[in-house]
């Protein structure tokens, strides 16, 4: 029996099967709960992209979805799993915040370089020490990027409780960002505003993270540190004997990473919030996992999987909204794209193979062989 | 710090270094056998609804656990389907079956119960209360044991004793055993398990089903005995501390119960600011004390175990030579 599959296939019709699957199941899990997943589905669509307005909170959660799927899917590249896009991508909120708060822009385009440079500059750093610990202590990467993820979340909440929260303030989060650093909104911006009419909350960032999807490609396949990078990632000890340095390597895949995640906080924390509150990644860096997964660890992949989770997220919203099913539904889907891209994928590749080989003629099956 | 402070603290660390010893365990069954579980955290969150829902549907503490470990097992077998069956990466299996774990236990509770993703607090029947040892109330006049046996070994629920005796019976079962001897070494080099003639996948299961029990029952440790009830992410990154105690301890048994008991004890010094101000000799942030197991962890992991080799096979799926 042929064991590969035509390359169209094993691009597109195995994720897609994959998130079928994963349908299938949700909606089985919503039937257990005694809802009824066509009227959820039903939601969902029309909630996230039956209207422009949806289409704007879509884009939102894309945006910040392509920066953290990049992150993984970089650090994949490099043979390793970073874990640690939320506490990052938290930390690269602070970077935000600390370049809002504390220079006088004069205008929100700079403002935005400002603030880009912390985000990533924070969210980098955040991941250095994990990166460093694996490259030099053997520390094992996966576990000590979660262990940053605790110690982040305690760190913000250290940082907002008792430093950036002004006098007289109740909730823990630091005061409003200055008017000069908030960004124009899609509905603000020629040309986005004659689709986008109401306010809403997806912002110029999300040409960015585009922009950055196209550098991490051109990084990855252009360059002879993103060919190391991929050499370096793949198994035996090819990369070694060709000479790469194993501690560069694995510092500056991670540091790209943790900066892409970063990088999400000018969308979530500049663009929208305006303001550092806790939490304030809220879930993203995870998703980044199942982005670059569902995304094949390509950054077109990662492109249009971020705006299914886009979906998946602002729908689940919609679904907590108006119908009695919790919008953790959406971890439930989270864990089953991540489940059936990452780890079953064989199991999928194997059903594909043996459905195409219902359709195969004998004759070309002999040549095949 | 006076002794009767100490007492609490150790009182606290056995308390809290349980389920993170039962995990622990749950772990090194798995990892021995060459199979990475990332996904202990899931399945203690997953046995700790399982617990807290039934115990407070039955009102017995005891099909609570049973639920428990039933609930545990259906993500082991998961994993076990995923990373022995299909050869999946067992790393991102794990972190799935997390994710599957956190939100399917919030949905399920609330459909059940409609108090938000959480089960209702469990009374008397419904929980493991504690058990006071013999001659506890007795002794507890004789100096510096007598408080020691009172405060710290004596009343403590049944799964904290039968977590104990988990250290020297897995101990027995690795080294001493067949069973255990192919466990470790189809972990180490599965191709001379099959050579003999032993199933690779069969063993591989069996350690799977293991952990699966063990996290069963820390999972409702969790629910019925440390707290009342389950609550939303109620483990806090249990499973992934254990995951480190577990390097910590080079996967052998009788570290196990010391590296889970240290982390235990870091736990307890994070609920007690007053102690460790008066330590310390200034003030530190509540925020500072919870991220101390966490920075614990790391620092365990930077500083000392550089050189923990792990069993070889491990995180490697198995393909059978033809």
């Amino acid at each position: 029996m042929m064991d590969r599959l035509p390359k169209w296939a094993d691009v597109a019709l195995v994720p897609l099967v994959s998130l079928l699957l994963a349908a299938v199941i949700s909606a089985l899990v919503i039937l257990a709960i005694g809802q009824d997943p066509m009227e959820a589905l039903n939601v969902m669509v029309t909630g996230a992209v039956g209207s422009s307005y949806g289409w704007g909170y879509t884009l939102y959660y894309t945006t910040s979805f392509i920066f953290t799927g990049l992150a993984v899917t970089i650090a994949f590249h490099a043979g390793l799993f970073n874990i640690g896009g939320e506490g990052q991508a938290q930390l690269g909120g602070l970077g935000v915040a600390l370049a809002c708060l504390f220079i006088p822009w004069p205008h929100w385009s700079l403002a935005l370089i400002g603030a880009a440079l912390g985000a990533a500059l924070f969210g980098a750093a955040w991941a250095a020490i994990p990166a460093y610990l694996q490259a030099k202590r053997g520390s094992h990467i996966v576990i000590t990027t979660i262990m940053f993820n605790y110690i982040a979340a305690s760190l913000m909440v250290f940082m907002l409780v008792d430093v950036l929260r002004p006098e007289g303030q109740m909730d823990p989060a630091t005061a409003n960002f200055p008017e000069a650093t908030n960004l124009p909104t899609l509905n603000q911006i020629p040309g986005f505003s004659l689709i986008f009419t109401k306010d809403v909350p997806a912002n110029v960032t999300f040409l960015i993270a585009l922009a950055a999807a196209w550098a991490v490609w051109a990084i990855l396949w252009r360059t002879r540190l993103g060919y190391q990078i991929r050499a370096f990632g793949k198994p035996g000890a090819a990369a070694q004997y060709a000479g790469i340095n194993a501690f560069r390597i694995t510092m500056i895949a991670m540091l790209m990473s943790g900066g892409l995640a970063g990088l999400m906080a000018i969308n979530n924390v500049m663009g929208e919030a305006e303001r550092l509150l806790q939490n304030s990644a809220s879930g993203a860096g995870f998703i980044g996992i199942a982005v670059a997964l569902m995304g094949r660890n390509h950054p077109v992949g990662v492109v249009l999987a971020a705006v299914l989770f886009g979906f998946l997220f602002q729908g689940g919203a919609e679904l907590g909204l108006w119908t009695k099913i919790p919008i953790e539904l959406r971890t439930v889907v989270q864990g089953l794209v991540i489940l059936f891209t990452g780890a079953l994928d064989y199991m999928v590749r194997i059903m594909l193979i043996r459905i195409f080989a219902l359709f195969r003629t004998p004759t070309t099956a002999k040549g095949a062989a | 710090m006076d002794y009767a402070t100490l007492l609490q603290l150790l009182d606290s660390t056995l308390r809290l270094g349980t389920p993170l010893l039962l995990a622990c365990l749950a772990g090194l069954y798995s990892e021995r056998a060459g199979i990475f579980d990332i996904g202990l955290e899931g399945k203690m969150l997953m046995a700790a609804m399982s617990a807290g829902a039934v115990a407070a549907l039955t009102g017995s503490v005891w099909l609570g656990l049973l639920a428990a470990i039933a609930g545990s097992l259906i993500f082991a077998v998961l994993h076990g389907v995923a990373s022995i069956t299909f050869r999946g990466n067992q790393l991102i299996s794990g972190v799935a079956l997390n994710f599957l774990a956190s939100g399917i236990t919030v949905l399920i509770a609330q459909a059940l119960f409609g108090q938000g993703g959480r089960t209702p607090p469990l009374t008397d029947g419904g929980r493991f209360n504690p058990i006071t040892l013999p001659f506890a109330e007795s002794l507890q006049g004789v100096p510096v044991l007598g408080p020691l046996y009172y405060e710290v070994i004596s009343g403590h629920s049944i799964l904290v004793y039968a977590a104990l005796a988990f250290v020297p019976m897995t101990w027995w079962l690795l080294y001493r055993t067949r069973f255990g001897l192919r466990l470790r070494a189809v972990g180490e080099n599965p191709a001379s398990v099959d050579t003999a003639g032993v199933s690779v996948k069969g063993l591989r299961f069996a350690a799977v089903l293991i952990t699966g029990i063990l996290c069963g029952i820390a999972g409702a440790y969790m629910a019925t005995a440390l707290q009342a009830g389950f609550g939303r992410e109620m483990t806090a990154g249990r499973g992934y501390i254990a995951l480190a105690a577990l390097i910590f301890a080079k996967w052998r048994p009788w570290q196990a119960l010391g590296a889970t008991m240290l982390f235990g004890f870091f736990q307890a010094l994070a609920l007690r600011p007053d102690v460790v101000e008066s330590v310390v000799g200034r003030k530190v942030p509540v925020s500072m004390l919870d991220a101390l197991p966490y920075v614990l962890t790391v620092l365990v992991l930077a500083g000392f175990v550089g050189k923990a080799i792990p069993p070889r096979a491990g995180g490697e799926p198995y393909v059978k030579e033809r």
